[in-house]
Formats: structure tokens, C-alpha cells, sequence
């Protein structure tokens, strides 16, 4: 033990009850039995049996669970093949922009993704036809580019870390190029794709404004709705919603991270 | 096997080499890493091509195994040009320095991996890995992952590994280089045994001299991206062609000298800096009044208190330093001239009774043929 080990805990304490007490409290409150958020009436579960029973709310997670399933998926084969360019190109002229390029995404400002995905497509279905109105698709195509920069970013530092040796190997033992992406690289940094695939998926559940730019009518997403009911009062039906997302991204992010902790270790 | 009482093939007229390397150069950028290299190695050989970081030596087994195209020359294997031909369509295979085992397969994949490239039927992959687990005494981790297996183990699977295709030619980048002493010593014994038993070749690189005194048929030694020569183990210690090989394998003394006396069987060099003649008992190629360098082993000088009755080869000087290495003790001596030489004495008895102390006066004196001249 160090002798700032009791300096250290307290400060840790304190972090994350400024972290997570709010949390905590949304889901203590989440389990009142009073119909008045704010006065707690005993223990209850009747706000989770209500919320089965709002088919808005159903039908809206279930949109945002096809997005989000759909979107990690675009995002993970557009991510790997992104980071896999970037980090084994070599150096060709423009690389740094390149990587520029996809890691803005990463900190453009949501607003200003939202307008201008907005904008292609009004002005896409006017030139095309195509994305005819607004809808899951719209959200799906706009939350893959800002959710494959992720999976570059996560794919090209773990190949980079990657042994460049492993692949010539690969090659030297009769693999073609072909065989060798499959065989050794796309294992290698399967990790790397897995927790990619989950934050990709954890992040299109929890968009609310660039959904809400690209959205059509009858297509909102789990946080759309959420922020509409809230604007008209918080019920505890909401924080019983709010709490079960709770739990489905912190399932995604300590999964994420636990499997870019294997990665570390089976290197 | 018998042993072979014929010469080998590098010292026979008109036989054929298996490697061609000719007027080979790769650059990057601006930086020359292999200058106009022409080589040629035998078939059964294993070849040492031995220097220090960035000298080349592993750009040029990167040439040869195709992960490096050339700038400019040609490689030939069993005389066929290398040029069009991809990594995974050549008849070699290369153990890296890292090993590279695919950290997704157990060892037995690992070592299948090549066979299965080439669909090989499945029964005889089976049957020539197990012969080859057995071969190097790795048959009870063959279901293991690399990362459970220790550096000695790791380096077996790599050997392993890159010998399951039979290849004609093997590459082997450092391959003790991760072991420790004791093992790496076992090791390159093994693998003489092993090369000699499968007869392929082998193409060493290594900046371990000893390691490629060991291993070595002959050693290519390079620096600065050329080949500075290439000899058997014994030639390039005993008789280095430049000041480079003579300072890089093993530790030598070099003293600057000028023939004075150039004759057909003997040469005479004065040496400022040694304080005394030196004697070589062979004729020398060079100009009059040549400035030439004198190097002389430290284990093949004597050393005395007394004067020994010669009057070439001869030094006089002061003993300012001594290591005690076991086996030998290492004595550095400072001559007048403030030069110091290195001397190693082997430790042949327990006890001496007059042990060599510091401050001591000594004379070290060597044989009419135990240095060398280099003129380069």
C-alpha cells in the first residue's frame, strides 16, 4: 500500500459518486410506486409493466435495435476495410489526410452531421429518387458514418500493433493475399471488430440528434421518444425506460471493453 | 551419413550455385541498404551472412524470400529468376526473428498451416505433422496456443513450422537471437544436425559472430549494404581480409605500421606506435613504403616478464587492467606509445603462484605467422 492509498480511494469515491449518483437515482426512482416523480412512494415494478404495455414505446425500441444492429454491422465491414487500407497502405501521398478524413466524424459537432446528412438526402431524393422520404434507412446510412470511424479507428491501432511478420508468414508459408486477410488478419484483430461492432451498437441506441435530423414520421427511435415524453413532463414510465438502456449499453460498453482487454493479453 | 571426404561445392571449379545473387541493390528512398551485392551459394550450404545493425542482412534475406523488391541485379534460385515470382509461389520458407506463430491456432495448425495452403491431402498433413512434433520433441504442446509455450519451445514450432513444406532453401532471420545463453548454445548444434539431416539449405543471418562460427559453412560478412567477404568460419577469423571483418569478428589488436623491407617470402613493418619491428613470414602485395595495418589476435600472443630472445613481434607495456573470465583472463596493456592491446591467457591452473598482477611489466610476443597485414 502507498501512503497516498487513503488520499486516493477518497478522491476515487468521489468521482464516481459524481459520476454515477445520478444514474443511481434515476433507477431507485425508476421503482417508485407514486404516479409524482419526484415523491417516493415505496417499491414498485408496475413502470417496467406499464411500459410493456405502451406500443409507442415497443415500437420505437424495436426500431432502434434493427438501426443499431444494422448500423454496427455497415459500420464494422466499412470500419475494417477503412482501418485495414490506412494501416497497410504504406505511406502513399495524402495518407494524413486521409486519416483525417475519417477520424472527423469522431469530432464534428452532431448537429452539424445531422444538418448535412439532412440536406444530401433531400437533395439526393430530388436528383435520384433515392432514399425515397426519410426513415430507418436515412438513419441507418447516417449512423454508419459516424459509427464506422470508431471501428477504423479501433481496427487500425489494433492492427498496428499487430506483428508485421505474422503476414508475411502467412505469405511465406502459400497463403495468397486473399486467404491471408481471412486466415490470420481477420482473427487476429477479431477483438478489435467485436468491440468495434458493440460500441457501434451501443452508440447508434443512444443517438438522439442526428437521428432526430434524418428521421421520417412514424420511424422514431427509443431516444426520440423518450425526449418527446419528456418535454411534455417526466413520467416514471420514462426512468423505468431509461433504466433498462441503462443496462443494455452498459452491457455493450463492458463488453466492448473487455474484449479489447483480451486483445491485449492474447498479443 | 557418411562423411563427406569430396571438396565442397564452393571450392570446386564450375559447379553450379544454387543461389545467384548478382549485382543485387535495394534502396529506400534515398538510403542504400544493399549495394551491388553479387553472391553465390551452394546447395546443402548453411550460409552466414553476419553484421551488425543496418548493414543489410536481413534486406537481403528479405530479397530473398520476396517480401522486398529489387532496385536493381537479379536473383536466380536453382536458376530461376525470382523476379515475377510472389513470396507465396517461392520454394523457400523463413523462420523470423519473431517467430511470427499465429497466435489463433494451436501449435499443431501452426505447423499444418503451409501443407493445408497447399491442399495437401488431410491424412498426410496429419502424418507429416506428427512426424515433424516428434522431429523436434514438441509432439506434448501440439494443442497448445503459442503464448503457452516458452521462447525454446516457440522457436522449435517456428523451425517446425517453416520445415513442414520441405522447402529447397530455408531462411532463418536471427533464429537464437530471443534464447538464452545456454539454450542458444544447444540450439546451434540442433540445428546443424537438423540442416545436415533434411539437406536443405540454410541462409543464416545472424550479428552473433559466434553464433555464425558455429553454425556456418562459410559466412558472408556485411556492412554498410555490401559483402565485405565471404570465407569459411576459420578463414575469416584467421585471415580477414579489411580492417571491417578483422574488428567485427572477434576482438583484435590493429597497430599502423610501414613495410620497410618487402621481400617474396617475408615483409618487415615499422610501427611507431607498438615501439618495435614486426616480421610476417609471407610476401605481401602493396606498394613501397605502404602504410599498412598489423592485426594480431588477443589469444595468440605470449605473455612474459622476461624479454623473450626475438627481435621482431615483440611489444613492451604496462598491465593497467585484467578480467577474470573463467575459462580465461583478459589483460589490457598499455605500451609506451599509450596504445592499449588486448592479450587473453587461458587460466590453466588453479593456483598461480606468480600471478600476472596490475602494474606488472610485461612483453607480448607473437609468431612470425600469427598476424595478419591488411592493406584495406
Amino acid at each position: 500500500m502507498t501512503r497516498n492509498s487513503k488520499f486516493l480511494s477518497i478522491s476515487s469515491l468521489f468521482g464516481f459518486i459524481f459520476l454515477y449518483a445520478p444514474i443511481l437515482s434515476l433507477i431507485i426512482y425508476s421503482f417508485n410506486k407514486s404516479k409524482l416523480v419526484t415523491v417516493w412512494g415505496g417499491w414498485s415494478v408496475k413502470w417496467y409493466a406499464e411500459l410493456f404495455n405502451n406500443q409507442q414505446i415497443i415500437d420505437a425500441a424495436i426500431v432502434s435495435l434493427k438501426v443499431a444492429f444494422i448500423t454496427a454491422t455497415l459500420s464494422v465491414i466499412l470500419g475494417v476495410l477503412a482501418g485495414y487500407v490506412l494501416s497497410r497502405m504504406g505511406k502513399f501521398p495524402g495518407k494524413l489526410i486521409v486519416s483525417g478524413w475519417i477520424s472527423a466524424p469522431l469530432i464534428m459537432p452532431e448537429v452539424i452531421t445531422g444538418l448535412s446528412l439532412l440536406l444530401l438526402f433531400v437533395s439526393l431524393e430530388n436528383l435520384i429518387g433515392w432514399p425515397a422520404g426519410r426513415g430507418i434507412t436515412t438513419i441507418i446510412i447516417a449512423h454508419t458514418t459516424f459509427c464506422m470511424a470508431y471501428v477504423a479507428v479501433i481496427v487500425q491501432s489494433r492492427l498496428s500493433q499487430m506483428d508485421d511478420s505474422l503476414e508475411e508468414a502467412a505469405m511465406d508459408l502459400g497463403a495468397k493475399p486473399h486467404s491471408l486477410f481471412f486466415l490470420i488478419t481477420l482473427p487476429i484483430i477479431s477483438p478489435a471488430i467485436i468491440s468495434g461492432w458493440l460500441l457501434a451498437f451501443t452508440m447508434s441506441l443512444d443517438d438522439l440528434v442526428i437521428a432526430s435530423f434524418v428521421s421520417g414520421p412514424g420511424n422514431s427511435t427509443l431516444p426520440m421518444v423518450i425526449f418527446s415524453k419528456i418535454r411534455l413532463g417526466v413520467s416514471p414510465e420514462v426512468n423505468a425506460l431509461a433504466t433498462i438502456m441503462i443496462l443494455i449499453v452498459a452491457i455493450g460498453v463492458v463488453a466492448a471493453m473487455w474484449q479489447m482487454r483480451k486483445k491485449e493479453t492474447t498479443l | 551419413m557418411t562423411q563427406e571426404t569430396t571438396m565442397p561445392l564452393w571450392k570446386q571449379d564450375g559447379a553450379k550455385p544454387f543461389i545467384q545473387i548478382k549485382n543485387v541493390t535495394k534502396k529506400f528512398g534515398e538510403f542504400t541498404a544493399v549495394d551491388n551485392v553479387s553472391l553465390d551459394i551452394y546447395e546443402n550450404e548453411l550460409f552466414c551472412l553476419l553484421g551488425g545493425s543496418g548493414s543489410g542482412k536481413s534486406t537481403l534475406l528479405r530479397i530473398l524470400a520476396g517480401f522486398e523488391d529489387l532496385t536493381s541485379g537479379q536473383v536466380l534460385i536453382d536458376g530461376v529468376d525470382m523476379a515475377n515470382i510472389e513470396p507465396w509461389n517461392r520454394p523457400i520458407n523463413m523462420m523470423f526473428q519473431s517467430y511470427a506463430l499465429f497466435p489463433h491456432m494451436s501449435v499443431a495448425k501452426n505447423i499444418a498451416f503451409g501443407l493445408k495452403r497447399d491442399n495437401v491431402p488431410k491424412k498426410e498433413i496429419e502424418q507429416r505433422v506428427a512426424e515433424m512434433l516428434s522431429m523436434m520433441q514438441i509432439e506434448a504442446f501440439a494443442d497448445r496456443k503459442p503464448d503457452q509455450l516458452s521462447g525454446g519451445q516457440r522457436q522449435r514450432v517456428a523451425l517446425a513450422r517453416s520445415l513442414i513444406k520441405r522447402p529447397k532453401l530455408l531462411l532463418l532471420d536471427e533464429p537464437l537471437g530471443a534464447l538464452d545463453k545456454k539454450l542458444r548454445e544447444e540450439t546451434q548444434f540442433e540445428l546443424v544436425n537438423i540442416q545436415d539431416k533434411l539437406g536443405v539449405t540454410f541462409v543464416v543471418v545472424t550479428h552473433d559472430q559466434e553464433e555464425a562460427m558455429t553454425l556456418a559453412t562459410r559466412i558472408g560478412v556485411m556492412g554498410n549494404g555490401i559483402i565485405t567477404q565471404v570465407d569459411e568460419p576459420r578463414d575469416v577469423y584467421e585471415y580477414p581480409s579489411s580492417r571491417f571483418v578483422a574488428e567485427f569478428v572477434g576482438s583484435i589488436n590493429l597497430f599502423e605500421g610501414r613495410i620497410y623491407e618487402d621481400e617474396v617470402e617475408h615483409v618487415k613493418i615499422k610501427s611507431k606506435e607498438a615501439g618495435c619491428n614486426f616480421f610476417v613470414n609471407h610476401g605481401i602485395s602493396c606498394a613501397p613504403n605502404q602504410k599498412v595495418t598489423v592485426a594480431v589476435r588477443p589469444e595468440k600472443m605470449k605473455v612474459t616478464r622476461r624479454k623473450p630472445d626475438q627481435e621482431y613481434n615483440c611489444l613492451h607495456g604496462q598491465i593497467i587492467d585484467i578480467a577474470y573470465m573463467g575459462n580465461l583472463s583478459i589483460f589490457r596493456v598499455k605500451l609506451k606509445s599509450g596504445v592499449i592491446v588486448r592479450v587473453t591467457l587461458p587460466n590453466l591452473v588453479r593456483e598461480n603462484r606468480n600471478p600476472l598482477t596490475w602494474d606488472d611489466f610485461v612483453y607480448l610476443a607473437w609468431d612470425d605467422d600469427s598476424s595478419v597485414v591488411l592493406t584495406s
